[in-house]
């Protein structure tokens, strides 16, 4: 079964950009320490962004008129893994590349695709994705933020949560109710372009357990939208957030959070010089599962690339993929204290620490566990 | 020629050929002559032979399908070790001798799989290749139930003159040829256990439709689809048996098949535990062929001292380099 997902490989002129990038990269994380690179795409650094934009690294599958480089979702995997497996700090491009730009380029008018897309392949444009509320979560149909018209577009009223990068963003694109009740669930939703400058906006950053403060909250009083803040079709909302949520789950960011701490790991055990079965066997079995699950990730790409909008496959993969970056930490810190007498690194506690902490957050952030096994069972034919 | 242009004749062939029937008689000790007759007739043992020795030429990438379905259908033979044996041999210009011949490496004091229904062994003991026939061995039965493995106590002295392996490392082969076997098996066990999941009425309704049988067939379908695509790194390793791949394939086969067949067993009830439901002729394979040739710690052991002897590359770039990419471009 799923047969869709078959083996997939990098075309050679996709592979060729991983050493230019490379050198980019080398440059930006040369002066992080070990934990911060392992937040990697929730670490901020606009510069970053600006020089991958520069070097014709962001934007890859759009089409050149809007400043893209038209290459395609292969040329993006072999960008993002290199970042990601870098631990490069690409949270302020990372959700605009990703998923606004597809989204603008898909359901925006032309206008609007002139007025966003150049701007986010230069890296200068940041978005974030308004769909969670406080009472909306899993139920993300049952979202309560509201647009009225008015004689010159909308008038928006209510608030976001867990909004990542909205203290840094330019834009949201926002999941809002323009007609109907919440008890229409999926019909009556539509998504807006919100310019995060708006007067009637407030954002209030949110503490993480770690310290961190990526996510924020946002209200909107009263806040008036042109007419132009319409992404799409009013009342295709959900529609089109659905394909929105294939961008979003099907990259490799979704196997990659912990790389950093492995990499780091395999060092210290290579310094270490330890040889010993148990050792060998976690080497081995991280690295068995890395490479199948690039291979799965490589093959949702494939179906990317064939213009295909891969749902429950990327829920799949995305399920396998946190699963596993969600358990190394807690093996590799096992590891390490089975070995009391070994000189460890104050890095790399920090970053298993770190990693361990925040690891639940990866099966939440961009659909729950439950939910996407949900999606696979519906794949499945259970539902 | 399409991977379902080879695949799909030879899947009609084993639908055919080997029924449950077919594998639960050859199970309990009968005739395996006419199934091997038919196999052998279609061709596909040559499948890896050269084509100047009379082979269709295929690489293992290629054939990948055909040792899946091998294990889907539950067939009782060494097919995929026959393959790999008469590629072997074809490539010494030696001669390839009639009927099933299972593979073995080391010193293999472990059931041999599939050794109760060949005539001969290809064994690999010091870097050495030799074909020894298993009727000149002390063979006993394993004695796992409804297995087909033994016990075999290889010659002292072996009469067969042998060939030096040169690089080929038959214990990947032979974990590669039982990765994509369980692979296999898993994609079979999870359409029936869906299948069942919408048939069976309890509470009024599908089992299928309560979530909590909903998120373990999810987990399910992800350890099988993990298992196809580790078995295809593994395939795409080729014949010189890139122990990196084989080492992947293995592991994760061996890793998932507890998981699948336990789910699947879980979701059926007890109807799943009688004999003369199919569904045991799958999940006793995958537990044998878990096993077999070295279990999960086993290769995951080997690939971590091959990761631990390139500790300087990346783990991306170790995945890049040294574990063979598969698939079209
Ligand atoms: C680090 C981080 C970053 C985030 N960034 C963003 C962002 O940028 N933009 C944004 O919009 N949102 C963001 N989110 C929010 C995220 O999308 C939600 O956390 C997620 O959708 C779950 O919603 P919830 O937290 O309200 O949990 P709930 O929906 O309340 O779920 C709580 C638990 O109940 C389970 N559950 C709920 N419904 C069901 C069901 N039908 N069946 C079975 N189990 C169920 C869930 O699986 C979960 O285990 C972020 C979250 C995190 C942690």
């Amino acid at each position: 079964m799923f047969e869709s997902l078959s083996p997939t490989q990098l075309p050679a002129a996709d592979e060729a950009l991983r050493e230019p990038v490379r050198t980019l990269i080398a440059e930006a994380v040369a002066h992080l320490p070990l934990d911060r690179r392992a937040r990697s795409w929730q670490g901020f650094d606009a510069a970053l962004s600006r020089k991958l934009g520069q070097a014709g690294f962001l934007g890859l599958t759009l089409p050149k008129r809007y400043g893209g480089a038209e290459r395609g979702p292969f040329a993006r995997f072999v960008i993002v893994e290199e970042l990601l497996a870098a631990g490069a700090p690409v949270a302020a491009h990372w959700i605009a590349d990703r998923q606004s730009a597809p989204l603008i380029l898909n359901y925006g008018n032309e206008d609007q695709r002139q007025f966003y897309l150049p701007r986010i392949c230069r890296g200068e444009a940041f978005f974030c994705i308004g769909m969670s509320e406080p009472g909306s979560g899993s139920d993300l149909a049952s979202v309560r933020t509201r647009a009225e018209r008015t004689d010159h577009g909308w008038r928006l009223n209510g608030q976001k949560i867990w909004t990542t990068n909205a203290p840094h963003s330019d834009y949201m694109i926002a999941l809002v109710r323009t007609s109907g009740t919440a008890e229409d669930r999926q019909s009556g939703l539509s998504q807006l372009i919100v310019d995060l400058k708006a007067p009637g906006i407030t954002i209030r950053p949110i503490v993480d357990l770690t310290g961190d403060a990526h996510f924020a909250e946002v209200f909107f009083d009263n806040v008036e939208l042109g007419e132009d803040a319409l992404i799409g079709t009013e009342g295709q909302g959900w529609k089109q957030v659905t394909a929105e949520l294939a961008f979003e789950r099907s990259g490799p960011e979704r196997i990659y959070s912990s790389m950093v701490l492995i990499d780091a790991w395999i060092a210290h055990v290579a310094a270490m010089g330890r040889l010993d079965g148990a050792t060998a066997a976690l080497a081995g079995r991280m690295t068995a599962e890395i490479a199948t699950l690039r291979a799965m990730s490589l093959a949702v790409t494939g179906l990317l690339a064939a213009g295909q909008s891969p749902v429950v496959e990327a829920s799949l993969v995305k399920d396998l993929g946190t699963t596993f970056e969600q358990a190394v930490p807690a093996w590799i810190g096992d590891d390490l204290a089975a070995h009391p007498d070994e000189p460890v690194s104050p890095d790399l506690h920090r970053t298993i620490a770190y990693l361990g902490q925040i690891a639940p957050s990866f099966s939440l952030r961009g659909g729950t566990r439950e939910i996407l096994r949900g999606i696979i069972a519906r794949g499945l034919g259970l539902r | 020629m399409t991977r379902e242009e080879l695949a799909d004749p030879f899947h009609r062939l084993l639908e055919g050929a080997c029924p449950p029937a077919v594998v639960r008689a050859i199970e309990s000790g009968g005739d395996w002559g006419d199934l091997w007759a038919e196999i052998e007739a279609s061709g596909y043992l040559d499948a890896l032979v050269p084509e100047a020795s009379g082979g269709a030429g295929l690489t293992l990438a290629e054939i990948a399908p055909l040792l899946m379905a091998l294990g889907r259908h539950a067939v009782p033979l060494p097919v995929a070790d026959t393959m790999i044996a008469r590629a072997l041999i074809a490539r010494t210009g030696g001669e390839r001798p009639d009927g099933p011949i299972v593979l073995v490496a080391g010193a293999a004091s472990a059931p041999v799989a599939f050794a109760a229904v060949a005539v001969h062994a290809l064994i690999e003991q010091g870097g050495v290749l030799r074909l020894i026939r298993l009727n000149d061995c002390a063979r006993a039965p394993s004695g796992d139930p409804g297995s087909l493995a033994e016990l075999v106590g290889w010659p002292e002295a072996p009469g067969a003159t042998g060939w030096p392996a040169s690089g080929v490392d038959l214990a990947a082969l032979i974990a590669i040829a039982r990765a994509a076997a369980m692979a296999g098996a898993g994609d079979r066990l999870l359409e029936m256990t869906v299948a069942y999941a919408n048939e069976r009425i309890q509470f009024g309704k599908p089992i299928g439709k309560q979530q909590a049988l909903q998120q373990q067939l999810a987990v399910m379908a992800e350890q099988v689809v993990a298992m196809r695509m580790a078995a295809e790194i593994g395939c795409a390793a080729g014949l010189e048996g890139n122990a990196a791949g084989a080492a992947v394939a293995k592991r994760i086969a061996s890793a998932a098949a507890v998981i699948v067949a336990d789910t699947a067993h879980a979701v059926h009830g007890a109807i799943g535990i009688s004999e003369e439901y199919d569904l045991q002729l799958y999940t006793r394979r995958l537990r044998q062929w878990r096993l077999a040739g070295g279990g999960e710690t086993y290769w995951a052991q080997r690939l971590g001292r091959l990761r631990l002897a390139a500790a300087s590359l990346t783990s991306v770039d170790f995945v890049r380099t040294h574990i063979t990419a598969t698939g079209t471009a």
